[in-house]
């Protein structure tokens, strides 16, 4: 026998409404929570697929692939940077794409590279493409060539891989020549040399980032792969907003259950204080409360999970949300943490009730 | 044996800026297996005798033993400790938990207690029940009972640890006469069948015919024989 359990099974009236209200914030919670994972996931896809320690930028980028470009010259010099074991240059160029039979175009990523991603085999012959799994979605299959670009350079597909977009783009990979041509062709005002790439893939041991921009006499700048995702236009952008309103609703979260909480323990002092006088301490009574809060949230975290779930599937695609276990256990505990935090509110009423109440005589 | 030994109990009670003396100078001792009325008018201090017995509030001055403890010095945790396991109350009005039935109003002693509910707990629970004539409203929950039934559930949870000492306030106070009477019938068989020792606080007469002694409160003080026929 359990007490504050058996009140929640015998009266579960008294907990509908609150538990309603957690799993529509447990809904929208997971809605947040998935918009900016998808966001996040497809904007970042093609660096996180990078099997590199640092990528090195050009000084003057601010930390930008599309601004960058590294020379021949300034290759070789962190080639010979000390701790440095591999190095691969790497191109995107954000274009329009026609795939046979659609009638939109597709937005495309064509991404030169030479370290081959994750997933990703090594650099095709030219005019070949490995293309994100995004774009079996718009319609392209394997063996269709696509035509990339205002000048319709054909890129055929050969092979798809996932989670690999770019700027919630489709990457296509392709070898750095077939970068470079597609490129000069299709952006002239941006074309580059032969021996130019946009940015630098290292892989390798000790502080490279230092070894790297030191080798170069600063005319690079080094991120790690972290710094690197973080750095990619809107990424810091929208995961700070994002966590902001995940924060604040984790915060309407704690009032909803404080407050409830509150008005029940209200309604339960003479209960507490007969249960005092016959010897319930009040850290139980207190107990009993949180236990009521906890199972409260884990009931509303998973009505609240089923309704995200449905509710994504009945989402057109083009909306980035995407539900991920991780983003499932991070809402349950930031739940679980508020409901707890919230019942506590409860701690001093509770406290205060005296057990000579029970008998009419409080002092 | 003396199961309550009150001696020079004062209590005061701070109201604003007024001081109200609501006993003064007590001294009463209840033994072993005896059942004492405590009758009183209103606002004498009944009240309050029974909870500084019971430690549900300290005395302002004074001392209190109940079954061997001391209890005049204890911090409320120590006296939560001490209810739960040497006091059984009564109350004047209906204290059930609202959502349990009557035999789970019992088993909430033994929770209380640590218990997990075992089957030696249920067994006590429905044999005191059988006897206090509840053995067929084992499982209705308190809104379904009279208002006498819902007294002796109390009264079953009040016994169920055994105390020495069972404390009454105005148990009967609710219930219409007859029911009532019914109601002190069951105390008093309980009690003495149990060798358990009783205080029964009222301000009608006619109830002391059930105790062994009464002993008589005005204004915070006890008449001379509070402390027993044998002293
Ligand atoms: N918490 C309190 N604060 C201030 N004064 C109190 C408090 N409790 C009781 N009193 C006062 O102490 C005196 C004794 O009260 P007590 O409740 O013990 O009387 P009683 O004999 O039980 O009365 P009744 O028969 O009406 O229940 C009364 O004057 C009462 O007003
Ligand atoms: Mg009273």
């Amino acid at each position: 026998m359990n007490l504050p359990l058996l009140e929640l099974r015998r009266q579960p009236g008294r907990f509908v409404v609150a538990t309603v209200v957690l799993g529509f914030l447990a809904t929208l919670l997971l809605f947040l929570g998935g918009l900016l994972d998808g966001l996040y996931l497809g904007s970042t896809g093609a660096i996180r697929a990078q099997n590199a320690d640092v990528f090195v930028y050009s000084e003057s980028a601010r930390d930008s692939f599309l601004r960058s470009r590294i020379t021949a010259e300034q290759r070789a010099a962190v080639e010979s940077a000390p701790g440095v074991q591999d190095v691969g240059g790497l191109g995107f160029v954000l274009l329009g794409a026609v795939i046979p039979g659609e009638a939109d175009l597709a937005d495309v990523a064509v991404a030169g590279y030479e370290l081959p991603p994750k997933g990703v085999p090594a650099p095709p012959n030219d005019g070949e493409g490995i293309a994100d799994s995004r774009l079996q979605d718009a319609g392209a299959s394997l063996g269709d060539t696509l035509l990339v670009g205002p000048q319709r350079s054909p890129i055929t597909i050969i092979g798809f891989v996932d989670d690999s977009s770019y700027l919630l783009q489709s990457t296509i990979w392709v070898s750095l020549s077939t970068w470079r041509s597609v490129q000069n062709v299709n952006r002239p005002d941006a074309a580059v040399g032969d021996t130019v790439v946009q940015a630098l893939a290292v892989r390798g041991t000790g502080d490279l980032v230092t070894s790297i921009d030191t080798a170069t006499d600063g005319d690079t700048k080094s991120l790690t792969k972290p710094e690197a995702v973080l750095s990619l236009p809107g990424v810091k952008q929208q995961k700070d907003t994002f966590n902001q309103i995940i924060y604040s609703t984790l915060a309407v979260v704690l009032a909803v259950v404080g407050l409830f909480f509150s008005l029940l323990t209200l309604e339960r002092l003479g209960l507490y204080g007969v249960l005092k006088a016959i010897g319930a301490t009040t850290r139980r009574l207190f107990v009993g409360v949180v236990l009521q809060a906890v199972v409260v949230a884990v009931i509303a975290f998973a009505a609240g999970s089923i309704l995200a779930l449905f509710a994504t599937a009945a989402l057109p695609a083009s909306i980035p949300l995407q539900l991920t276990p991780a983003r499932f256990v991070s809402t349950f505990i930031g739940l679980l943490v508020a409901a707890v935090l919230g019942s506590a509110i409860s701690l001093r009423r509770v406290t205060k009730v005296d057990p000579a109440s029970a008998i009419g005589n409080a002092s | 044996m003396t199961v309550l030994d009150m001696r020079d109990v004062r209590k005061v009670y701070r109201s604003g800026d007024a001081d109200i003396v609501a006993l003064d100078h007590a001294t009463v001792q209840v033994e072993h297996g005896e059942i004492v009325a405590l009758l009183g008018p209103s606002g004498s201090g009944k009240t309050t005798l029974l909870s500084i017995a019971g430690g549900l509030l300290t005395p302002t001055e004074g001392a209190v033993v109940v079954g061997g403890h001391d209890i005049s010095e204890y911090d409320a945790k120590q006296l939560t400790e001490f209810r739960r396991e040497n006091v059984g109350f009564v109350f004047q009005s209906v204290n059930l938990v609202p959502f349990l039935t009557a035999e789970e109003n019992l088993l909430v002693v033994d929770e209380l207690g640590g218990g997990k509910g075992g089957k030696a707990a249920i067994t006590r629970a429905r044999q005191l029940l059988d006897e206090l004539g509840l053995g067929h409203r084992l499982k209705n929950l308190p809104g379904q009972l009279s208002g006498g039934e819902r007294q002796r559930v109390a009264i079953g949870r009040a016994l169920f640890n055994n105390p020495k000492l069972v404390l009454f306030d105005e148990p009967t106070s609710a219930l219409d006469t007859k029911i009532g009477a019914q109601v002190m019938e069951l105390i008093q068989s309980e009690m003495k069948a149990r060798d358990t020792a009783a205080i029964i606080v009222t301000h009608d007469t006619r109830m002391t015919t059930y105790a062994d002694r009464t002993v008589h409160i005005v204004d915070g003080r006890l008449d001379a024989d509070a402390v027993g026929a044998d002293h």
